[in-house]
């Protein structure tokens, strides 16, 4: 049998790391950093840190990813990825919308 | 040729996977894919009937340039129903849950996909899905076309596009799970010895199938349903009275629907790359650059989704992004044909039935592609858009394209699926009439849309009656031409010659093993040590494919 | 049917190994596989809703914003919380299988299943809420359209009113709703789902069905669960936390 046994004192460290995170962004959501300098939308970028964040340790320990073969993490990233291109290539339209005035 | 001509498989009793079982319930409740790939093979068939009766309607209609056959909105239901029951009901599982089911374990060497029962689930599940559509279509019909554009499909049509929502909701998941079945058996499955670069590029396009069917179809099944909540709660998603963005719909269902395309067309390439190497006895010209290919198609048919909405209000720059991108994506395209044409230059060609269907892709699907730069141009897809030159464009991909190599792949393997031979005589003959009625049915649109002929009209101006004379009647000799194979096959099955195990004597791994095959594929886990297309006898080859219970498995 | 095999595992074969595979490893191998891809899908499924969300939360920021904060942070946290613990959970079993150990494997899936439908209850007490405040989008409830009221200048705060920041309006805010109901209940349908396969673990480790040679449907269901933990930890700061920092600020 060759998978790999996680020991629980990685799962209990994640775990209280996750709990940990969901207080940070909780607690950062509530100051207003654009009236203290930071860029625009800096609460937005600090809430989705945190849950990237979180979700890596859920998907590299909880789900094993560490600890699997290569070809799961190119699934993983393929996926992400793809999501990424569904974005981007949407948002090229969005954003770029108001360049050009003519016609529309 | 030696190895190949005299290989002897062992002579069984005459049981194989036809007549292992008998009764309903060892059908209905099978978990081996090759009947698996025979129940999809009769619904596939039942659909694509039903979607030719639209089709004969469209033609009635358009023979006279005057609205006079059905009303204009009973004819917006009829191509939208033809559209709908032939995109997601025939063309996108045609050929993989048929040909990729029976064939992919076998050429791969094993002894059925990872997941047997989620493979009879997926064809219950495409059954469901398919009777819900046509349970949509009797109660009165959807008429928003297939592409369901909103706000007309959420606020104002009258029809049932709730219901045709979940039937195609439904269907996805057959769709996924086909995939996913392909991928585990792919990556997991391969006998010993079966390397990525020995297995049949046909393996290859239904792998870069089956990744565009995972990363697509979930997107089209979340639209549907937003469409359908949008319906039935009445709010704003896609409808700006509401404050949505009927674009916003579009986006989200071109990123499926043209991976979709893709999915249609890349097994027909993986049929055609088969019969082109196996019919000119030829290895296949730069296997690897193919192979390849069939992944590139796979992901950058992702990038281009944008070319339908060049006369939407999304913006130029994203437009210009997106043709330079629809160009690229050709090119892989071109690179599979390249391949196809220098594998049959000088080599030995016989003109089998099967060859007669992949000489016609070629040619047809070329076209197809061809014309699709024209709508890649931002300013020809102006003027392009939504005229019938679009529809010549699709039916030349979709049915001179994956029809064509569907019939070629069921006429290479139908002596493997059904143990009989079809008559050659008639095979060739129904391939050149299709090819003829098929010409003569679209050809005429390229020029009728040039021109101005809109789609999705059921009256148009006297001008353009010549052409769709010369379509309407064009369609009726590719309706007879297709009537033929569907006869000789059945007529085969109790009365045709019967087939050898390796009647072609070629050297794949599905003709290692008798026709019909036994329910397990293979007597003894085959062990791989030849290239895909090896015609050029090597001098280990005299060993390879002589198994027999002394040779011990590794 | 014929076996032709002349390998010297039969003898041993486990009996949860499938006729169509070599050995338990590649049986196992290709379940991973295959719950890896399906979750491929529900990442593009989801996605396809988080696209709709940035899009108009950028187009209606204030209303997105003022929407965010008539939820419950309370509740949402405390689910997020209790997701987090499950996820926690599920792992433990998960890796008691993989050792062998029965009585601990079956208490962390039921811990598992129970958390799961604490957070399910939970969210059918914010839906309640959503309800009684007319906050239900469209006609979705025939009999009670959307319709919120508002928190009007001047008046005492009222909880059960929405407060609406600079130039938002309740058409806008109806928006957030619909995103607000699909995701969250997409996300609750997939936990239901999740609780139904635990079950279904539960009664087939009771029946020792189970062992640290066979265990991929623990492991597959492991996989599955923490991914709608993963969608949750998302959803939770782009529906809750979104404007709090303008109250507040």
């Amino acid at each position: 049998m060759s998978e790999h046994i996680v020991p629980v004192r990685i799962y209990v460290t994640i775990f209280l790391a996750l709990l940990l995170g969901t207080g940070l962004t909780v607690f950062a959501a509530f100051i207003d950093f654009d009236k203290h300098g930071f860029p625009s939308q800096f609460n937005t970028i600090v809430a989705l840190t945190i849950a990237v964040a979180k979700g890596t340790l859920v998907v590299l320990y909880f789900m094993h990813v560490r600890y699997s073969s290569r070809l799961i993490w190119v699934i993983v990233a393929s996926a992400l990825f793809w999501m990424g291109i569904l974005f981007a290539l949407t948002f090229s339209d969005y954003l770029t919308r108001g360049w050009l005035s003519v016609g529309y | 040729m030696q190895a190949i001509e005299s290989f002897e498989v062992p002579t069984p009793p005459k049981v194989n996977y036809i007549n292992a079982q008998y009764g309903l319930k060892s059908w209905l409740l099978t978990k081996d894919h090759k009947r698996i790939a025979l129940l999809y093979l009769g619904s596939v068939t039942f659909f694509f009937f039903i979607g030719g009766l639209y089709a004969m309607m469209i033609r009635l209609e358009l023979l006279t340039p005057q609205g006079d056959l059905l009303q204009s909105t009973t004819y917006n239901k009829v191509f939208t129903q033809h559209g709908i029951i032939m995109v997601f009901f025939f063309l996108i599982p045609s050929i993989p849950a048929t040909l990729g089911n029976f064939l992919i374990p076998m050429m791969i060497g094993a002894k059925d996909l990872a997941f047997p029962r989620i493979n009879l689930l997926s064809w219950y599940i495409y059954l469901a899905g398919g009777l819900i559509t046509i349970y949509a279509l009797l109660a009165g019909g959807v008429d928003t076309g297939w592409t369901f554009y909103t706000p007309f499909s959420t606020t104002f049509s009258n029809s049932y596009v709730v219901a045709t929502g979940l039937g195609i909701f439904i269907n996805g998941f057959s769709s996924i799970l086909t995939g996913l079945n392909f991928i585990v058996t792919i990556h997991t499955m391969r006998a010993p010895g079966m390397t990525w670069f020995r297995m049949p590029l046909f393996i290859w396009s239904h792998y870069a199938t089956s990744l565009i069917m995972i990363l697509g179809t979930p997107v089209i099944a979340i639209t549907v349903l937003l469409l359908a909540f949008e319906r039935v709660a009445r709010v704003g998603i896609f409808d700006p009275a509401l404050g949505g963005d009927p674009v916003l719909f579009q986006h989200l269902f071109w990123f499926y629907s043209h991976p979709a395309v893709y999915i249609m067309v890349l097994p027909g390439m993986g049929v055609i790359s088969e019969l082109v190497a196996n019919f000119s006895r030829k290895n296949i010209f730069g296997y690897s650059f193919v192979a390849f290919s069939s992944l590139a198609i796979a992901v950058f048919g992702f990038l281009v989704w944008g070319h339908h909405l060049f006369v939407t209000p999304q913006s130029v720059y994203a437009g210009m992004i997106f043709s330079f991108l629809s160009f690229a994506v050709a090119i892989p395209s071109a690179i599979k044909v390249f391949n196809w044409t220098a594998t049959l230059y000088k080599s030995s060609i016989s003109y089998d039935t099967p060859m007669l269907y992949a000489l016609g892709f070629i040619g047809l699907f070329t076209i197809g592609g061809m014309t699709g730069l024209f709508l890649a141009s931002l300013a020809t897809d102006v003027h392009l858009s939504d005229t019938y030159f679009v529809i010549a464009h699709f039916h030349y991909i979709m049915v001179g394209g994956t029809l064509m190599a569907y019939l070629g792949g069921l006429h290479y393997w139908w002596p493997k699926i059904s143990g009989r031979m079809y008559p050659e005589g008639w095979g060739r003959f129904s391939a050149l009439v299709i090819f003829v009625g098929f010409n003569l049915t679209f050809l005429p649109q390229f020029v009728a849309g040039y021109l101005g002929m809109p789609r999705r009209y059921h009256a148009y101006p006297p001008e353009f009656q010549v052409f769709n004379v010369l379509s309407t009647a064009g369609a009726s000799i590719l309706g007879f031409g297709m009537l033929i194979p569907a006869i000789y096959f059945v007529w085969s099955m109790r009365y045709g010659k019967h087939a050898e195990a390796n009647p072609w004597h070629l050297p794949g791994l599905e003709w290692r093993t008798q026709s019909p095959p036994p329910t397990e594929n293979f007597e003894v886990t085959p062990i791989v040590t030849w290239d895909a297309y090896e015609f050029a006898p090597r001098e280990e080859t005299e060993v390879v494919g002589k198994f027999g219970p002394e040779l011990e498995r590794i | 049917m014929i076996e032709a095999h002349a390998t010297t595992e039969d003898v041993h074969a486990h009996p949860a190994l499938q006729h169509h595979f070599e050995n338990m490893e590649q049986q196992r191998e290709a379940g991973t596989l295959g719950m890896w891809v399906f979750l491929v899908t529900e990442i593009m499924f989801f996605g396809g809703m988080f696209l709709a969300y940035t899009l108009y939360r950028s187009l209606y920021p204030w209303a997105f914003a003022s929407a965010s904060n008539h939820l419950d942070i309370t509740l949402g946290a405390v689910n997020t919380g209790v997701l987090i613990l499950s996820s926690f959970t599920m792992a433990m079993a998960v890796y008691f299988t993989q050792i062998g150990k029965l009585r601990p494997q079956v208490w962390c899936l039921v811990l598992t299943l129970v958390l799961g439908l604490t957070f399910l209850g939970i969210k059918g007490v914010e839906y309640y809420d959503k309800y009684e405040d007319r906050l239900i989008p469209g006609y979705l409830i025939p009999s009670r359209p959307f319709g919120p009221a508002v928190q009007q200048e001047g008046q005492p705060f009222d909880e059960h009113k929405l407060h609406l920041l600079h130039g938002a309006t309740v058409r806008q805010v109806e928006m957030f709703y619909w995103i607000y109901f699909a995701m969250t209940g997409m996300h609750a349908l997939h936990m239901i789902i999740g609780a139904g396969l635990i079950s279904f673990l539960i009664y087939f480790s009771l029946r020792g069905r189970y062992d640290p040679e066979y265990h991929s449907p623990v492991e597959v269901v492991g996989l599955y669960w923490h991914f709608v933990d993963i969608v949750w930890i998302f959803l939770f700061p782009l529906l809750y936390l979104l404007g709090r920092h303008l109250e507040h600020g």
